[in-house]
């Protein structure tokens, strides 16, 4: 049986995902994906994964979010769709 | 109804799964912008990393760190380990792995479309590929 914690975040995992993906705001788009894998790094801890978990926060939700929002500020904010 | 009940709550792990794969690829596929395709990548990327580290769950296991209680002038060298105690840390040690390399493809992939917005002042792919159609003698 899965815990009724694990099925809050997977549900939120997807929401979050869309939301990533529609934003027209690319900055907004980039934070919604650190969002997401800070969600993904909750779900790791609670699978009793703690050390993907930490190399989680620290690359996915830390490096990966800050080069995004680099190259956001080096290119254009806007997206099309 | 029976269904839901035989196939989709007892797996809703992995349907989320591949809902978040289906998610990315679409977003590869579909996404006119590069950037939103990089963030259907990345999304791709952790379904699959979730997915692996999902198969080494136990119920009712802990981490995977083996508690000695060492109290000092103690030795506990021969005590047995149940393996049904922790869970498989082996897809962790392999997904470790995968998470590093899902970063290092984004960086080249970020700092790829700064060259190309650098390039052509866009990016979407739709007019880049109209600049490049208006290149005289190619």
């Amino acid at each position: 049986m899965i815990p009724i914690f694990d099925i809050i975040l997977l549900v939120f995992l997807v929401v979050t995902a869309l939301i990533a993906l529609r934003v027209r705001d690319l900055l907004a788009a980039s934070m919604v994906f650190g969002i997401y894998s800070f969600l993904i790094c909750l779900l790791w801890a609670q699978m009793t994964a703690v050390d993907v978990a930490f190399t989680e926060a620290a690359v996915g939700a830390g490096v990966s979010t800050v080069i995004m929002v680099a190259t956001v500020y080096q290119t254009a904010r806007r997206s099309k769709d | 109804m029976e269904f839901v009940e035989q196939f989709i709550v007892p797996k809703f792990n992995y349907w989320i799964y591949v809902v978040l794969m289906m998610i990315g690829m679409h977003a590869m596929i579909a996404k006119n912008n590069f950037f939103k395709k990089l963030i259907g990548m990345a999304i791709f990327q952790t379904a699959i990393i979730l997915f692996y580290v999902s198969i080494g769950v136990k119920e009712g296991a802990n981490i995977p760190i083996l508690d000695h209680h060492m109290m000092p002038g103690e030795v506990h060298a021969n005590d047995p380990v149940i393996a049904a105690k922790f869970t498989n840390p082996l897809p962790h040690v392999l997904m470790l792995t995968a998470i590093v390399v899902s970063v290092a493809t984004l960086g080249l992939a970020l700092a790829i479309s700064q060259k190309i917005y650098r390039e052509y002042g866009t990016l979407e792919e739709d007019d880049i590929l109209s600049q490049i159609k208006l290149e005289p003698n190619d």
